[in-house]
């Protein structure tokens, strides 16, 4: 090791400084670990498990484990990304995830994920569950058909907007989901607004800007010209 | 125009003949022919073995998703149903088009017009017009025209692949793009990009032009034949512009009764629901619209299509089109264009307005504009109508007020031909089946008469030569009389 603050990531030497994560100082470094509900703006959640790797042999969260000097850290590896498309799947099928007609198609980081990872079927069956859409608001809809519980609206809601439109909720597989934080349960009985940071936050087709749809052609889409690996990486310098 | 030949007074006594699946068509259907023991037709039915239930699982959903959504019903012509999709949300949206906007989708939808009537006409119904309806089987396909004629299945192809070049350039991919939204498109057309379609165009319409000297030439080689196929009489629908010319994109209703008086012209199509109501049937998923001033599905049924569109329009605003729609009209006295056959002549003619029109509009500038959306009051109410390839579209929605869609109704091309392809197969069994031996060229005959149409029987992919078909005659107590199977690569044999 050439430097006292210094991991191993995929043999390659990552620098870091104390207090970082993995997925910090791997990011900052211009290296991808794949992730779903962590966001750079946020404190990690460690809920999807996505950025499972595998530290000194352990598996191990790259978004709350923290960064530590001569840490062997494997991330890209074939059995890594296999078991990172089995979490893909799963999540997939959980929900409805309708891509040929959804419009955050192009821009949503779950769809770029799966393309990344190469997952090419859902593989298991689908849960086809009855979740609804709440269209109440003016401005905004929800699909909770598409969600899959990063809790970043929550997050952004009560930390940036000061607002704590949404709450995670209930139990178990069926039970556990997003809650509107209102006596009626309805978006449109909350002080939600268009504007708030929890608006644009979903990295997938559940939070919605209304009548905007289709607007941006194919080819323009976020992840039409690079994929998610790149776009990150890109992002973050 | 009774049904006489839809429901026998004793099936249970009869022998049954299956067509299943319906081979180069487009989706899953089969026919069923009731015969005594004589071989005398008795029953004969078209069915439509499907159930999609897009009406229903849209219900619910934001309607500037419906154009994207919807189209997924086909995978051949997508474009018609993202652009009748598209003019109905354009009402909810209260938007009236950019000169950009309606002229980027216009030569989207003649895209389609194109590259969908050059599939129809040469990988599908090509090989029994050039080959002959009971030719070896195994020659009767694509391939077997590539061998035969290779400059015509070359021509065929490459007219198909133009048009998809105009989708993918107007809708952003070559099947089921986003180009259109509510009140009008997401892209126009860079200079680079017109220049590419620009450089094949004059090709595609000379091309065209000698597709329609195939069939007419096919027509005069064989011309009572042609004339007499499957022919029968029937009301007719289309849509045309204000002054009578032919226009697949816009216009109002215009029906003629099967005697050639008008019933209603210049239709405002946004209450279609005045003249248009449908019957179900039990044998079918598929419904049947009628005229609603004629009373009854039994009087009222009607035909939609390249050949009533050449037929019923006063003139075609492109003029090679048009020079060959009079000849068309005017072909031995006029009795082309009232034959089942007559629908690929028509098809062809209105293959090169498509190309004419797309050379036309490559030269208008608006379509490499900037104002692509525009917006006004907004209704509960939309209602789309297009001339898709296979005839008239319409998408029908309303949405409530937060912007969800809590009812649509679609009547897509085919379900207005559906008593039309019964009618036309009918026909054909009497001239052809009745009291024969049924053999695969026969049962053929059938499936070309319901060709004519370019049917989209489920709006579903279609799976070129890969259709399996196994055709049993039984006797009246079950036993087996006759069978022959078709197999994975296109063989015959009786068994």
């Amino acid at each position: 090791m050439s430097d006292q603050n210094t991991f191993l990531l995929d043999g390659e030497e990552i620098a870091f400084t104390p207090g970082q994560t993995i997925m910090q100082a791997a990011r900052a470094a211009g290296k991808y670990i794949p992730h779903l509900c962590w966001h750079p703006e946020f404190k990690p959640h460690g809920s999807c498990k996505l950025c499972t790797v595998k530290v000194n042999g352990r598996f191990a969260s790259a978004c709350t484990t923290a960064a530590a000097a001569g840490l062997e850290v494997e991330n890209r590896t074939a059995e890594l990304d296999d078991k990172r498309r089995t979490m893909l799947q799963l999540l997939f099928i959980e929900g409805n995830h309708f891509c040929p007609s959804c419009e955050k198609s192009g821009n949503c980081l779950l769809q770029a994920t799966a393309y990344e990872l190469e997952m090419l079927t859902p593989h298991f069956d689908h849960f086809y569950p009855d979740r609804p859409v709440d269209a109440s608001h003016p401005d905004v809809m929800l699909d909770f058909n598409r969600c899959i519980l990063c809790s970043l609206c929550v997050q952004a809601s009560e930390l940036v907007d000061k607002k704590c439109v949404f709450v995670m909720g209930g139990r178990g597989m069926k039970g556990r989901k997003i809650i509107i934080n209102s006596e009626s349960g309805r978006l449109a009985d909350t002080d939600f607004s268009v504007d708030d940071r929890a608006a644009s936050i979903c990295p997938v087709g559940v939070i919605l800007k209304k009548r905007v749809g289709f607007a941006v052609p194919y080819g323009q889409r976020t992840y039409d010209k690079a994929p998610v690996s790149i776009v990150e990486t890109e992002a973050a310098k | 125009m009774p049904f006489e030949l839809e429901t026998a007074p004793h099936p249970e006594k009869l022998k049954r003949v299956a067509i299943e699946p319906l081979s180069r068509v487009e989706g899953h259907g089969k026919v069923t022919i009731l015969l005594d023991d004589d071989n005398h037709v008795q029953q004969v039915r078209l069915h439509i073995v499907e159930f999609r239930g897009f009406e229903k699982f849209i219900e619910g959903r934001p309607y500037w998703e419906v154009p994207v959504m919807v189209q997924r019903l086909c995978g051949i012509c997508p474009v018609s149903h993202h652009l009748a999709a598209s003019k109905a949300m354009d009402m909810v949206v209260g938007a009236k088009l950019t000169p950009t906007a309606e002229k980027v989708r216009r030569l989207m939808h003649y895209g389609q017009i194109l590259q969908s009537h050059a599939l129809h006409f040469f990988h599908l119904s090509s090989p029994d017009l050039l080959f002959g309806f009971d030719a070896d089987v195994a020659k009767r396909n694509i391939v077997g025209v590539l061998a035969a004629y290779p400059e015509i299945a070359k021509k065929g192809v490459l007219l198909r692949k133009y048009g998809q070049e105009v989708i993918r350039l107007t809708a952003g991919k070559r099947v089921h793009g986003t180009g259109s939204i509510p009140g009008g498109v997401n892209k126009s057309l860079t200079a680079e990009e017109r220049a590419l379609l620009l450089k094949d165009i004059y090709q595609m319409v000379a091309w065209s032009r000698e597709a329609v000297q195939l069939i007419k030439r096919l027509f005069e080689e064989n011309l009572e034949f042609y004339n007499a196929f499957g022919r029968f009489t029937a009301h007719s629908m289309c849509l045309v512009r204000a002054d009578g010319a032919m226009d697949l994109y816009h216009g109002g209703l215009r029906a003629r009764r099967a005697d050639g008086t008008t019933l209603f012209d210049h239709y405002d199509y946004s209450h279609y629901w005045d003249v248009i109501t449908e019957d179900v049937k039990s044998w079918s998923y598929m419904k049947f619209p009628f005229f609603k001033a004629l009373g009854s599905s039994e009087a009222g049924w009607y035909r939609v299509g390249p050949l009533t569109r050449v037929a019923l329009c006063d003139f075609i605003p492109t003029p090679l089109a048009d020079h060959e729609r009079k000849e068309f009209l005017a072909f031995d006295d006029g009795r082309a264009a009232g034959a089942t056959l007559g629908y690929h002549w028509a098809r062809m003619i209105e293959m090169l307005h498509a190309a004419e029109a797309i050379k036309d509009l490559l030269h208008d500038d608006d379509i490499e504009g900037d104002e692509l959306v525009t917006s006004g009051e907004r209704r509960e109410r939309g209602v789309g109508v297009i001339e898709a390839p296979r005839g008239t579209l319409i998408h029908h929605y309303r949405v409530d007020e937060h912007d969800q869609v809590i009812r649509a109704n679609l009547i897509v091309s085919t379900t207005h031909n559906n008593q039309a392809m019964n009618e036309a197969i009918r026909v054909v069994a009497r001239q052809y089946l009745d009291g024969h031996e049924i053999t695969e060229g026969l049962l053929n005959h059938i499936e070309v008469a319901i060709r004519c149409f370019d049917p989209c029987l489920s709006c579903a992919t279609h799976a070129l030569g890969q259709m399996p078909l196994d055709v049993e005659l039984l006797a009246a107590d079950g036993t087996r009389l006759d069978r022959v199977v078709r197999d994975m690569r296109g063989l015959c044999h009786r068994e």
